[in-house]
């Protein structure tokens, strides 16, 4: 539905955004994720044809962006960073605008009504947008994005500044939206993507760090995988068994949590799960399993490491 | 292109700008328009029409002055420019939004014009000249007036380098007696606003008149296309 190919922007000397592809299918949430100041924005604004790219290119339902401005956009609404309202119109009379400026064939008046009943500010119609509070301001322009129902809405940090239960609301409403539409959506948080989005694409610097299924961005970022254990007996005799078992890989001591018991971490093959082994392993060595889990990186971790400053020789995990 | 002009048109009314300007050109016309009256002149073209090519140059900085520099300054040329819309057709909107509210504020001429018919019979060929010279007047100045505003995103400067500007094509005819080199006297006049506008209040639709003022229009509309997209090509 969407297709950015090695996307290149620069502001004089300075790279905004470096060689970023991806793709994002019908029907899909993609999750834009990145520290601020990663590039999100000019990427979000460069496939909305607001800026132009220095190369590359962005096919929005096989409309190119360059080559055909007026039918890759017809094709998009767009949400930016500060929703674009004319405060000194009512509600109504902005969308009612927006439907003209965008050229839509829908019935008029139903079309309106059914995308303020999607957004929920059916009640709020007649009021001047000046006098609306941030929350339902954001509501309106993502309105504003709906209308035309464009298969693709790009949404530039839709819940910024909103308070936890809008929050909840507006990541409700864009799961929602991902039944119909292709949906783009920033963010530099990231439990917002986790909930909201089924992929999610890393950028950072302007470089396209990660690209992955939310479920899996955290699995395929450690090559290996990681067991956190608590056993209750002597240290090097517990070592020494946990070693013997097939599939592990590196046995590290943890911290003391209680008088002959200790924290053990466990570096495990990706490809044999051991757990079954380290079971009976410490059973045969009678030194009792007080917790055993799966210590994998979290998205927040995944997302530092990936993000964090890159050490020289110390590759970011890209997939 | 509807969409915007209807738009600006609304804006205008609701932010009280299209009332303020109009008072002010009702106020000047008005009050020459009595002058005439009054005093028994010469004719309505030479004494009213003459007079107005300053209020004209002076008041359609304010109208023109929010149209790039309010959109730029509220992020809301964001909408303009990612909708299915040329850059082309968003200059002319409002372009035309403006020129509307120029015309609103000549309509006062209709009236005016009535009842110097119930006193005697005016050239009426005289009239439609001087109608169609202000408004191509007006037409370059808004075209100038929207370049300028696209240059900034301050509402004040766009007005006061408006106002600026329209001194100096008040005073260019002034430059012109200074200077003694007859190329540039040649050439200011014939860029100069105020010679081709006494033509047509002289009574003479000239068609270098007509040409002139609307290749300023085109000129500067077509400036103000390309600040916008320099602006997102840089």
């Amino acid at each position: 539905m969407v297709e950015v190919k090695n996307l290149v922007k620069k502001y004089g000397s300075q790279v905004a955004v470096d060689d970023v592809s991806f793709t994002a299918e019908a029907g899909e949430i993609l999750g834009f994720l990145g520290p601020n100041g990663a590039g999100k924005s000019t990427t979000m604004n460069i496939i909305t044809g607001y800026i132009s790219s220095s190369s590359g290119t962005v096919t929005v339902d096989g409309c190119e962006i360059m080559d055909d401005p007026v039918g890759a956009k017809s094709k998009i609404g767009y949400l930016p960073e500060i929703p674009p309202l004319y405060v000194d119109m009512t509600v109504r009379k902005y969308l009612e605008f927006v439907y003209n400026l965008k050229k839509v064939r829908l019935p008029k008046t139903e079309h309106i009504d059914e995308v303020c009943t999607v957004v929920k500010i059916k009640d709020i119609q007649n009021r001047l947008i000046k006098n609306l509070s941030k929350g339902y301001k954001q509501r309106v322009g993502l309105a504003q994005a709906l209308i035309g129902n464009p298969p693709v809405i790009i949404l530039d940090e839709p819940t910024v500044g909103l308070d936890p239960k809008q929050i909840i609301e507006m990541r409700n409403l864009i799961k929602g939206l991902g039944k119909k539409h292709t949906v783009i959506l920033s963010s530099h948080v990231l439990s917002e993507v986790q909930a909201t989005c089924d992929r999610i694409i890393i950028i950072n610097k302007g470089k396209l760090v990660a690209d992955s299924r939310t479920s899996s961005l955290s699995d395929t970022l450690s090559s290996s995988h990681n067991l956190l254990l608590r056993v209750i007996g002597t240290p090097s005799s517990v070592m020494n068994a946990l070693r013997s078992v097939d599939g592990v890989v590196k046995v590290e001591k943890g911290k003391f949590v209680y008088d002959g018991c200790y924290e053990y971490e466990l570096h495990t093959d990706k490809a044999t799960d051991p757990s079954k082994g380290i079971f009976y392993a410490m059973a045969k060595n009678n030194t009792p399993i007080v917790l055993m889990r799966s210590n994998e990186l979290s998205l927040e971790e995944a997302f530092l490491k990936l993000t964090e400053p890159t050490v020289p020789g110390k590759k970011g995990g890209r997939s | 292109m509807g969409a915007i002009i209807k738009r600006e048109i609304g804006a205008y009314f609701t932010s009280a700008i299209a009332y303020v300007v109009m008072a002010v050109f009702f106020l000047f016309s008005g009050y020459f328009f009595w002058n005439l009256l009054y005093y028994d002149t010469t004719s309505i073209t030479y004494y009213v029409f003459s007079q107005m090519f300053m209020i004209v140059l002076f008041i359609l900085p304010i109208l023109t002055m929010r149209l790039f520099s309010e959109e730029k300054k509220q992020r809301t040329d964001q909408i303009l420019l990612t909708s299915p819309v040329s850059v082309w057709k968003i200059v002319l909107g409002k372009f035309i939004a403006a020129d509307i509210i120029f015309l609103c504020c000549m309509a006062i001429y209709i009236p005016m014009v009535l009842v110097v018919n119930y006193f005697a019979a005016p050239n009426w060929g005289m009239i439609v000249c001087n109608l169609i010279g202000m408004f191509l007047l007006a037409s370059a100045i808004i075209a100038i007036g929207i370049f300028i505003s696209s240059l900034t995103e301050s509402q004040i400067v766009a007005a006061v380098a408006g106002i600026a500007t329209a001194l100096f094509i008040s005073m260019m005819d002034t430059f012109s007696s200074a200077i003694q080199i007859e190329f540039i006297q040649n050439l200011i006049n014939s860029l100069s606003f105020m010679t081709r506008y006494q033509d047509f209040y002289s009574g003479l639709l000239s068609l270098a008149d007509v040409v002139f003022y609307l290749s300023v229009v085109g000129l500067f509309l077509f400036f103000t296309t390309r600040v916008i997209d320099r602006k997102r090509y840089s």
